[in-house]
């Protein structure tokens, strides 16, 4: 009964409490990390991962998986910085980038859809060839040097405190969530990655709604994108190698099933809160990024084990 | 009473490769009757509502809906022409609440976004009109088989429903939960809607149903009033045919016991008690669902023993793992052969020593010879039609593949036999190849459980039959009272 009662509050508040822990944690360990600005900053990293996700968080949840989400940041940031390098102003060049990303989503939903072959292969297919085609055409050298309009979404400030990239964030979250866990098309897309069979016989076109949520996926990565390139001030072919893990590290914890079915983009959010928390605390504390890494496995490992032994325990009781 | 027909259906048919599972099905189903389907397990029944309802395409033939017709419906034109199904398997999105699957892919309300109160309220309207209490924002995951049913009696009444189609809506529920069902089931009756019911329990069949066709074999065979037919005359109708395939006879002397199970429940099964002997063929006769294959599972060792005792030569035993039942000696040779029986991909070689790699190995590395005197024997003993012993298994007929399977499950060694379905999608003379085998099988001293749909093949092949209802065992039945009458009988449930 106890234990129930543990499972029931884990569920509800889990993702909270790891955040206060770690929160706490942090506060006695790493110098620094409790104050406003570094507080915003951790905001400000989680904006791009976060807007990413949103669209990871979609296409999850109708049953799909996107490993080329990285390689989607580095080809459309290299589309955004060559037009706005050549005198395109910035809002086309922006619109180019998110339209790149979204030929790719169409690409990768109609391959998926039409051959109705394994979502994870596809995108690993497109994700080879477009982290490749981006070091080929730069021959590894990145852009930089943009007008200065362009560097107000990553680096601007509202106030001269509140960093813009987080309304974005804010904006993309919000999008995410109607169109999710509130809109009709959202409830398609959790049919057809609940029970496809189910969501056929509903009169659902299946091939369709994959489709878009593979379009949508990469309308947010787009967004990402041009955040990330905003932020950085160059585009560099490599950008986005570790996203495709990243994301689904972040949805996972925020309780996206890896099949299908389950997650919200509120809660994703969470999971992008902790992976970021978890960047920026041990970094301040003197580790690297391998660090994190160990950390990450062990924690997406931890709750993927509370997640699992609760099913077991649920179908023992039935 | 006036008599207008509703749906209809002409020269309807429906072939698989190798299998007519309907052939010219002419029937009319009658506006606001409940109207019940009845036949034996593969008769046709399911493939016809299936094609009723649009979710799959007739091989030729009509189906005429409210004076329509049409050569082959879309879910959705079904749907818009007013024809609901619950399958026998639920389609429900486990992830999401009763009231989003109530109302999966329809328009509630105006505009993008959709009113989740707005829905909730609506589903606990028809919950409450069915007369039931569920929290419409339970996840489906939480629901048990019957709330599930109500779901999708909820989810078809939700729309415009002119038929209701109802395949098997029994099979999981309780007492309770079937007497609900049949309040329901009028009370839509009432309301003028058309129900199609099929079930395999007779008594329901008198209970609600006006009309009822019997189906046999992928044909049809007639249609009657309930109140103008017996449980005998339906009976008849259902098994029909004569013995037309002959079943080699034996004459084996029984040993001792082999195999002995004491109130055995698991895997959902209860309360099953059988002796076995060496030489014996056991029979396991049922309807769909009354838990022959997973009592098989639980003897396997594939599924746990919850209670009770298996005595393996008068000595209990307890098998925790399959492997341990292969070292004891029982073999399976399970009903879905092209998934569980063979590795499709592999080499006819490769798929006989799967289970005896020990025998034919050394230290480290499959012996080559040893391998190839084990194929041969095996291959040559039951007589595998094959080219060469390198074929791939997914090359060879369906026939040809059970050998293997059999051949599997001989050369680790197996002394008790488990037949699942063992001649399913399987053509006449192969049929007869496999029944001489199992012939040959028990006059050498292996035990063999068979479980089987085909009423004659269980009753020419077996010594004697245990029937299971619900997955309980009702009875066993000696060689000598055999006969299609009573094990329908006894297995469809009356106590």
């Amino acid at each position: 009964m106890n234990i129930d009662k543990f499972f029931a509050f884990y569920k509800k508040y889990g993702l909270f409490v790891v955040i206060v822990v770690l929160a706490l944690f942090f506060t006695v360990a790493a110098q620094g990390f409790m104050n406003l600005s570094n507080i915003l900053n951790i905001f400000k990293q989680a904006s791009i991962y976060g807007i990413l996700c949103v669209g990871v968080t979609i296409v999850m949840v109708s049953g799909g998986t996107d490993m080329s989400v990285g390689g989607q940041v580095a080809i459309s940031g290299l589309v955004l910085a060559t037009l706005m390098k050549s005198g395109v102003p910035p809002i086309i060049a922006i619109i180019a980038c998110i339209l790149t990303c979204m030929a790719i989503g169409c690409f990768n939903g109609f391959f998926i859809a039409f051959f109705n072959t394994a979502p994870i292969v596809i995108t690993l297919c497109a994700k080879l060839m477009l982290e490749g085609l981006a070091v080929v055409v730069t021959k590894g050298i990145p852009i930089y040097d943009f007008p200065k309009s362009f560097y107000v979404v990553g680096q601007g400030f509202i106030g001269g405190v509140f960093p813009v990239s987080i309304i974005v964030l804010a904006i993309a979250v919000a999008i995410g969530y109607l169109l999710l866990q509130r809109s009709y098309f959202g409830r398609k897309l959790f049919a057809i990655g609940g029970n496809r069979e189910a969501a056929r016989l509903a009169g659902i076109n299946i091939f369709k709604t994959r489709i878009y949520s593979y379009l949508i996926c990469s309308f947010f990565v787009g967004i990402s994108s041009w955040v990330l390139l905003s932020k950085t001030g160059s585009a560099s072919p490599t950008a986005g190698a570790s996203y495709p893990f990243d994301a689904m590290t972040a949805c996972m914890l925020g309780g996206v099933t890896f099949g299908g079915g389950n997650g919200n983009v509120l809660t994703t959010f969470l999971g992008v809160l902790i992976i970021s928390m978890l960047g920026n605390g041990l970094l301040l504390m003197g580790y690297d990024n391998n660090v994190q890494q160990i950390i990450k496995g062990l924690i997406l490992l931890l709750a993927m084990c509370m997640d699992a032994y609760q099913k077991i325990r649920n179908a023992k009781a039935v | 009473m006036s008599e207008r027909p509703f749906l209809s259906t002409q020269h309807l048919c429906k072939y698989y490769p190798g299998v007519k599972a309907n052939d010219d099905i002419s029937i009319t189903i009658n506006q606001g009757e409940i109207h019940a389907l009845m036949g034996e397990n593969g008769a046709g029944k399911s493939t016809i509502i299936k094609m009723m309802a649009g979710a799959s395409e007739p091989t030729s033939g009509t189906i005429t809906v409210d004076g329509q017709t049409f050569t082959s419906l879309t879910p959705q034109q079904a749907k818009d022409l007013g024809i609901e199904v619950i399958y026998q398997e639920f389609n429900l999105v486990p992830s999401m609440s009763c009231a989003e699957n109530i109302f999966l892919n329809r328009h509630t309300n105006q505009g993008f976004l959709v009113d989740a109160k707005d829905r909730a309220d609506r589903a606990r309207e028809l919950f409450k009109e069915l007369g039931v209490d569920i929290d419409p924002d339970r996840l489906i995951s939480t629901l048990s088989p019957g709330q599930m049913q109500i779901v999708e009696i909820a989810k078809a009444i939700s729309t415009d429903v002119k038929l209701l189609i109802m395949d098997e809506p029994t099979a999981p529920l309780t007492v309770a939960e079937v007497e609900l069902l049949f309040k329901i089931v009028a009370d839509l009756k009432k309301k003028g809607i058309t129900i199609i019911y099929i079930s395999h329990r007779i008594e329901e069949i008198f209970a609600i149903a006006d009309r009822v066709s019997v189906f046999r074999d992928g044909h049809y065979i007639d249609t009657m009033k309930v109140s103008e037919t017996t449980r005998q005359e339906l009976v008849a109708k259902m098994v029909g045919r004569e013995l037309t395939e002959s079943y080699p006879s034996r004459n084996v002397e029984l040993g001792e016991e082999t195999l002995r199970l004491e109130n055995v429940c698991g895997n959902g099964v209860k309360n099953v008690n059988f002796t076995v002997h060496r030489g014996e063929i056991l029979g396991f006769a049922g309807l769909i669902g009354a838990g022959r294959t997973e009592l098989m599972s639980v003897i396997y060792g594939a599924e746990p023993l919850d209670s009770g005792t298996i005595y393996f030569h008068g000595k209990p035993v307890h098998i925790k793992e399959t492997s341990e039942a292969i070292k004891l000696g029982i073999g399976l040779i399970p009903e879905d052969r092209k998934n569980s029986g063979v590795f499709q991909s592999w080499s006819i070689a490769w798929n006989t020593v799967i289970m005896c790699l020990e025998k034919v190995s050394g230290k480290v590395f499959v012996d080559n010879k040893k391998e190839k005197e084990v194929v041969d024997h095996y291959v040559r003993e039951l007589g595998v039609k094959t080219p060469s012993n390198e074929q791939l298994v997914k090359n060879l007929s369906g026939g040809n593949q059970q050998k293997v399977v059999l051949a599997k499950t001989l050369a680790a060694d197996t002394e008790i036999l488990i037949f699942d379905e063992p001649t399913r999608g399987i053509d006449v003379g192969a049929k007869q190849e496999i029944y001489a085998l199992m012939n040959d099988l028990v006059e050498k001293g292996h035990t063999i459980l068979m479980v089987s749909s085909d009423m004659p093949e269980l009753l020419g092949m077996s010594d004697r039959l245990v029937v299971l209802c619900e997955k309980e065992q009702v009875g066993i039945i000696e060689k000598k009272d055999f006969s299609q009458e009573y094990v329908l009988d006894m297995a469809s449930g009356t106590k």
